[in-house]
């Protein structure tokens, strides 16, 4: 049995609907038949602060975690939590990128500078990252926050599964009103990802 | 498609605890345990359960319906335990008449703790049976083994969770609920009055009791051997785990030979034996303390431990693999420069105004435990001790002690209103039978806000959703004898200044409650004009910055290099807040 995890490392700013996304892409996964684990964490970490979702799924999942290196997709929400998190992208990895930057606290605060060259960094370790300007389509699909639904399009174009397992795991999870929005949302993003 | 479904570890507990027909649950919050007992109340029609006023009334209470023959399951983060330690010891002493589990959620790495302590090392000092599950289908499982284990030996047990078991979701196979009527009530006051004429045949009947424990242990499903062939260095390797360590181990040696703790205390140590003696070499994976690898060295088993696996922080796999293998994989990018995006306190935060006017009248303070432990981080900087729940005010008033009646009239201590209900009612207490000179401030939101908005004696909303009475902060700071209360509007700069220059003339015990909701409870349904800036009327002072709010950031530089505010129209919640528009001196921040 072939026994390869495919790891998607989710990152952001709280608030962002991290938690939603990773929580979409795990029962995708299992709605297709695979083994998956999902952690994250809550508490101190939420407020205002860089927020991780470790996604696993593969024929049998042991750790929840994806180490450095491990990383076969980084979705990032955030463009400097990307780069801050790009360690954990596997060689020959996929990194996509949302269009947006969130001035962390010192930055706000005028002590630090937000990082000019974030892009080109990223590009320097990952040549194919892929920028999605995720509020911008999710404008167009008709409310700023499906921007998560537009990453999540993104992502699914770099997945083994089928568009409308999708859906239906979107329909099941957003409130009935902005259904509509939201599958919209997703095939923008994914579209937008060459999907 | 799998008809399995995925939950997180918490979520599993919940579902274990209704399997196992639980019919009384409670719990204090506390990260990472706090989703359990917001998952049983789903199950309400058929289980009791509760916020407790702290962790230590949670288990005096399930311990009750224990006595009273129903099985009761409690659950908290690890300091809980340290708080509920006292009645768990004579539990131990007086074993269940319903069945009986702790949960204890451990917290490695600190996510959202003070310290990593290992709460396996309580289950062998309290001497009752010890848990660990490895995934959210173990987690479920293990809650029925555990009544199981309770009411077959008539002791309480621990099932130890951590962080990453916790808030991982894995898939889970759900079974029906088994119905275990209320027991019959039979007074026996031999066996639950700890006077020490009682408590002395009981300590011995608990020895008795751990003998039998251990040879159950011994032969216990709960300890698995997975068969594997890994060779390292020409040797055959054996793996001894537990909890999470033994997944992060599974995950860097998938090819080894594998033996699972499920049951670590009483600790199997023929088990262990028997498969040390089948490799060439043992390793021990496990996260913070050397518990299984000091089971084994004292019975002379050579294995391969804390020498490598890193004694502190949380593990991985690859961590684990590093630690035994070397192997590492290569930085893609130094990130080190990167600007750090810390927890903050939201915009909007009713904790930042007091805060804010307690650094400009220069009071010392010290600080307690939640969302406002935040307000030592630049540029507010208050609260200079954080030890515990409660500890403020001992902490205060020690330094008063210390330092002299004038220290204490400019010390504060500052409580939210769950840690208050949770410790802090003692301390207060003590400050007015002990005279002393400082003042408590209770930063009253009206919720638990760190641990995502559960309700506590002082809101007056039951878990379970039920209106109900509403602990008045004004009225018990009266009844213990404190001299001078106070109520202040969190939102109202100009009344916590005038209430905190008064402080400072006052001799005796003082209260404040500053009263404002978290922001967080209404923001949703609020309708927000945020503030803006106007930069012709922006003098760069500087002085909203101080009062560190993430929607307030630099706008345009002046000539001299000073810079003028903007506020984020994103971030800003309006006129719900205003202090930066009370603070302005200038006029220049208004709504539009």
């Amino acid at each position: 049995m072939n026994n390869e995890v495919f790891s998607v490392f989710i990152t952001g700013v709280g608030g962002q609907g991290i938690l939603l996304a990773s929580e979409l892409l795990s029962e995708v996964a299992r709605t297709a038949g695979k083994d998956v684990k999902k952690s994250e964490v809550h508490g101190m970490a939420q407020r205002g602060g860089s927020v991780v979702g470790h996604v696993r799924f593969g024929a049998k999942v042991a750790s929840p975690l994806i180490t450095d290196g491990e990383a076969d997709v980084i979705l990032a929400f955030e463009k400097l939590e990307a780069l801050r998190h790009i360690n954990a992208l596997k060689p020959g990895g996929k990194i996509i990128v949302n269009e947006q930057e969130i001035a962390p606290a010192p930055v706000a605060a005028g002590l630090m500078e937000y990082p000019t060259d974030v892009w080109g960094r990223i590009v320097a370790v990952s040549s194919d990252a892929v920028k999605v300007e995720g509020a911008k389509l999710a404008k167009e699909a008709g409310s700023i926050r499906a921007t998560n639904v537009v990453l999540l399009g993104a992502l699914s174009a770099f997945l083994p599964f089928e568009e409308k397992i999708w859906h239906e795991a979107i329909k099941k999870r957003v409130p009935p009103k902005t259904i509509e929005i939201n599958i919209k949302a997703f095939s923008f993003g994914r579209r937008a990802a060459g999907g | 498609m799998s008809d399995k479904i995925l939950l997180s570890g918490n979520e599993a507990i919940a579902r274990g605890a209704y399997e196992a027909g639980v019919h009384v649950a409670t719990a204090y919050p506390g990260t990472p345990s706090t989703e359990i007992l917001e998952n049983i109340v789903r199950y309400k029609d058929v289980i009791y359960c509760e916020w407790a006023p702290n962790e230590k009334v949670a288990v005096e209470v399930a311990q009750g319906a224990s006595f009273g023959g129903a099985r009761a399951l409690t659950a908290m983060k690890h300091v809980g335990v340290n708080v509920a330690a006292d009645p768990m010891f004579s539990f131990a002493y007086t074993g269940v008449n319903g069945g009986f589990v702790l949960v204890s959620a451990d917290d490695p790495g600190m996510h959202s703790s003070q310290n990593e302590q290992d709460n396996r090392r309580y289950a062998e000092f309290m001497k009752i049976p010890l848990l660990e599950p490895t995934d959210s289908q173990e987690a479920k499982d293990m809650v029925s083994a555990g009544m199981d284990i309770s009411e077959k030996f008539n002791t309480p047990v621990m099932l130890r969770m951590s962080t990453r078991l916790c808030h991982s979701m894995g898939l889970v196979e759900l079974g029906e609920r088994k119905e275990f009527p209320v027991k019959e009530y039979v007074t026996d006051f031999k066996q639950r009055v700890v006077i020490p004429a009682h408590a002395r045949v009981l300590h011995v009947k608990l020895e008795k009791r751990l003998m039998k424990l251990k040879d159950y242990a011994e032969k216990t499903p709960l300890n698995s051997i997975i068969e594997g062939d890994f060779e390292y260095d020409g040797k055959k390797i054996g793996i001894i785990s537990s909890g999470i360590s033994f997944q992060y181990a599974r995950d860097a040696f998938p090819d080894a030979r594998f033996l699972k703790l499920g049951m670590s205390f009483p600790f199997p140590i023929e088990t262990c034996r028997r498969f040390a003696e089948s490799v060439d070499e043992l390793w021990v994976v496990e996260e913070n303390e050397p518990f299984i690898e000091n089971h084994l060295k004292k019975e002379g088993i050579a294995c391969i431990g804390k020498e490598k696996v890193p004694l502190t922080n949380e593990l991985s796999q690859s961590i684990v693999r590093q630690a035994f293998i070397g192997e590492k994989a290569e930085p893609n990018a130094d990130t080190s420069d990167l600007p750090p995006r810390p927890p903050v306190l939201c915009p909007g935060c009713p904790h930042r105004g007091i805060f804010y006017v307690a650094r400009k009248l220069g009071f010392t303070s010290t600080t307690d435990i939640g969302c406002y432990t935040l307000g030592m981080l630049p540029p507010l900087e208050v609260g200079e001790t954080c030890i515990c729940m409660g500890a403020s005010i001992g902490n205060a008033f020690g330094m008063e002690k210390a330092r002299g009646k004038d220290f204490g009239k400019n010390t504060l201590a500052f409580i939210g209103d769950s840690t208050f209900v949770h410790s802090g009612m003692t301390g207060l207490a003590d400050i007015a039978y002990n005279k002393g000179n400082i003042a408590v401030v209770i930063l009253d939101n009206s919720i638990t806000a760190m641990t995502g908005h559960q309700q506590h004696p002082g809101t007056g909303i039951t878990l379970m959703g039920e209106e109900t009475t509403k602990l008045d902060y004004v009225k018990l700071a009266g009844a213990l004898g404190i001299e001078y209360v106070f109520e202040t509007d969190a939102f109202n700069l100009e009344q916590i200044t005038d209430v905190l220059k008064k402080v400072k003339e006052l001799d005796g015990p003082k209260l404040i409650v500053n009263r404002g909701r978290c922001i967080l409870l209404d923001i949703k349904k609020m309708k927000i004009t945020p503030f803006v800036v106007d930069p012709e009327k922006c003098s760069a002072c500087g002085l909203c910055f101080k009062l560190g709010c993430p929607a307030i950031s630099s706008g345009e530089t002046t000539e001299k290099g000073r810079r003028k505010a903007t506020i984020s129209p994103i971030f800003c919640v309006g006129e719900a807040c205003a202090m930066c528009e009370q603070i302005c001196p200038t006029g220049a921040i208004s709504q539009p």
